[in-house]
């Protein structure tokens, strides 16, 4: 019996406003062993932030988790005490936020802030917390880190900000690292650097990761397998080579086609007609109809996940064959 | 490709004195040692520009290139170097000249509801400008935005409606039909399709290249995505720090890059793929422009940097016909 590290059973996060109920995650399932690279990808407003706040209990209100279930090596957080998921935050389990002034006290140094990082989860000196520090810092690329130890965020460039609050979450060698886009306001080079370390802490120490994002790029470099979400459900989840190479939801294959470098240099791109919908005002069924170039009448009805496995399935009446892949000329 | 440039920079600079923000000068009151510095955004950067030509601009975030962008298109005045509309220094033209030249050239900007006015209707926002330049009377002022609409793929009916009322790909689109009201003949985009989906990207993207096509329009197009700018432009110029450090037809460049600065950033861009990837460290660490590096700016990340790169920094120089880059290594081992 191999139990995941993580998985998330239905889950279902509302949000209760005056304009109506938001379904910002509607019934998502993810599954997750150690290890593991997850790539969480979709578009702006899809339910990707929400579902990585879920799994950590920091939804603020009006929204709340209504439905499903988070197993966390076989305990489940939805409805754990705050005073239990403290004490799993940071230590077994790290977020990165896309601002990470989330994360960073602004009126403390950047070493106060990681030593007492450090000391919240583990009993260990000053001197091995700040030696611990200034080496996190060195693996993000920071250079003269005792200075930078010193300072205070204000003091630090928005990409360092960053890239500190990277190395706040890998000082703990954590189980699973939820991080929500945490590169896209950086550099290629500095991106790529991040990218080494994250790899390498996962291969040595097992740390398992979300990787939200809408760059399939980054995805398709950095992941062992991907989740496709749009309207607030996984509408497709496979490894890479199958979400890349052969996907089935038209949606993902609308994505992907559009990526400009697999289209020809100088002509029109291809694109996925239409926008996304409000969430408030979702259509009937398959909330991708509207926009989709193979829906059927029967696509007013909503499809269930389903595939070759658990974690290879997608949501569609009409998917795209097996063997056909919109290639790029 | 021999006719005069529609825009040429000639040594374009831009110097800002950085004032304090509040933290620092209630940190400085505390004791702490933190000057006003100038920060020397845009250095000496020479580019023209043909009719007609779309010509990208890339680099890392704070090298410069929405600096540049700003003053090309005339919002922000040159701390030296000369701007030149089809051949002719603007500051040496007439008010009036130069009044057409500026709305000649407009800009499209990155955040399309920070850069609309949100108590405006999009009728409003489209159709004041050209109204108050007196190129549409206000009669017609809304057939004429009406017409722009249509043409960057939204309904008319949404004249009367507000930004708030659009999504981000709509917004983009109204803020480029404002562009379009004066009649530019060159656009300026800023990171015009980053915020945007990729697959409203893509539709933003197939918009303005088929403006070019209908309007014969001239493009400056600013992108941190080299996938974008690999598609749209005609010639491609990387900015390192301030100052252009290569610059080359778009297919040579990808193919080819000459400037290490430039092979790295398309050694590290990702790309789709099927196959998983290794990353590796990089050296070093990006630079503050507050205080750049001596000789050639790249020097303390180069993996190829010898003595003189840190002692003289290399000149821009054409190294095959329409290849420019500034490298000494161009100049040891000669192309
Ligand atoms: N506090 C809130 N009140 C009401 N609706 C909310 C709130 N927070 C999020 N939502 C809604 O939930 C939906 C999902 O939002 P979420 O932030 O998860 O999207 P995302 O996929 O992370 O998008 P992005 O790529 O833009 O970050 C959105 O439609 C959003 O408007
Ligand atoms: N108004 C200003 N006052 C002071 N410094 C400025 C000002 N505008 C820009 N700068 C500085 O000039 C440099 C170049 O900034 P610029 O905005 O042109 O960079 P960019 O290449 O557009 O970056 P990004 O990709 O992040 O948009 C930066 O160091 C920035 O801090
Ligand atoms: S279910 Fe129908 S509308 Fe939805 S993606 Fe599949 S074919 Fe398209
Ligand atoms: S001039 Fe020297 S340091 Fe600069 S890019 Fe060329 S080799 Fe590298
Ligand atoms: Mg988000
Ligand atoms: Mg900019």
């Amino acid at each position: 019996m191999t139990e995941p590290l993580l998985r998330v059973d239905g889950l279902k996060t509302h949000f209760l406003t005056r304009a109506g109920t938001v379904k910002a995650v509607d019934g998502v399932s993810l599954r997750l062993d150690r290890g593991e690279i997850l790539g969480l990808v979709g578009e702006s407003g899809s339910g990707k932030s929400v579902t990585g706040q879920s799994i950590l209990g920091l939804v603020d209100p009006p929204g709340r988790v209504v439905g499903g279930r988070v197993l966390f090596q076989g305990e489940d957080l939805v409805g754990a005490g705050e005073k239990r998921l403290r004490a799993i935050r940071g230590r077994r389990i790290a977020m990165i936020f896309q601002d990470p002034m989330m994360t960073l006290n602004p009126v403390l140094s950047i070493g106060t802030q990681m030593v007492e990082a450090v000391q919240a989860h583990e009993k260990v000196g000053r001197a091995e917390a700040w030696e611990r520090s200034r080496r996190a810092l060195v693996r993000v690329g920071i250079a003269s880190p005792d200075e930078r130890l010193a300072a205070y965020p204000h003091q630090f460039s928005g990409g360092m900000r960053q890239r500190v609050a990277i190395a706040i979450a890998l000082l703990h060698s954590p189980d699973l690292i939820i991080a929500d886009e945490p590169t896209t306001a950086l550099d290629v080079t500095i991106q790529a650097q991040i990218l080494f370390e994250v790899q390498k802490l996962c291969r040595e120490t097992g740390t398992a990761l979300i990787w939200v994002t809408h760059d399939l790029a980054v995805v398709s470099a950095l992941a062992d397998r991907v989740a496709v979400m749009y309207a607030g459900r996984v509408v497709e989840t496979g490894t890479v080579a199958e979400i890349i190479g052969n996907p089935r939801h038209p949606y993902t294959r609308g994505l992907l086609e559009s990526v400009p470098s697999r289209n020809r240099r100088g002509v029109p791109l291809r694109s996925i007609p239409g926008m996304t919908p409000s969430v408030l005002d979702l259509p009937e069924g398959c909330a991708f109809h509207p926009r989709c170039d193979r829906s059927t009448g029967a696509c007013t009805v909503m499809p269930e996940l389903s595939g070759e496995r658990e974690d290879r399935a997608w949501r569609c009446w009409n998917p795209v064959a097996a063997e056909a892949r919109g290639d790029a000329a | 490709m021999t006719a005069a440039p529609i825009v040429e920079l000639d040594g374009l600079t831009k110097r800002f004195s950085r004032k304090l923000d509040v933290v620092e000068r209630f940190a400085r009151r505390l004791g702490a040692t933190i000057d006003d510095r100038a920060v020397q955004a845009v250095s000496g950067v020479d580019l023209s520009i043909a009719e007609g030509e779309v010509v990208g601009l890339v680099g890392e975030s704070g090298c410069g290139k929405s600096t540049l962008g700003r003053m090309v298109a005339g919002i922000l005045p040159p701390s030296a170097g000369t701007l030149r509309w089809h051949g002719r220094d603007l500051r040496e033209l007439s008010p009036a000249d130069r009044h057409h030249a500026n709305l000649k050239i407009q800009m499209v900007f990155q955040d399309p509801m920070a850069s609309l006015n949100p108590r405006l209707r999009v009728a409003d926002i489209v159709g004041e400008a050209p109204v108050v330049h007196g190129l549409v009377p206000r009669r017609e002022a809304e057939a004429y935005v009406a017409a722009l609409l249509r043409q960057v793929g939204l309904d008319p009916a949404y004249l009367r409606r507000y930004p708030h009322q659009f999504s981000g790909g709509q917004r983009q689109r109204i803020g480029i039909a404002r562009a379009l009201a004066v009649k530019p003949d060159v656009l300026v985009c800023d990171e015009s399709v980053a915020a945007l989906d990729v697959s409203i990207q893509a539709q933003i993207i197939n918009l303005f290249m088929r403006l070019r096509e209908e309007l014969s329009l001239t493009y400056l197009f600013i992108s941190h995505d080299l996938g974008v700018v690999e598609h749209i432009s005609d010639r491609t110029a990387i900015m390192y720090l301030g100052r252009i450090v290569e610059l080359a037809p778009t297919p040579e460049l990808f193919d080819k890059p000459n400037h290490p600065y430039a092979k790295a950033l398309l050694d590290e861009a990702p790309r789709v793929s099927v196959e998983k990837r290794r990353f590796a460290p990089i050296r070093g660490e990006i630079p503050s422009p507050l205080d750049p590096p001596s000789g050639c700016a790249f020097h303390p990340r180069c993996p190829h940097a010898m003595p003189l790169c840190s002692a003289e920094r290399p000149a821009l120089r054409e190294i095959a016909p329409r290849r420019w880059s500034a490298c000494h290594l161009n100049e040891t081992t000669g192309p």
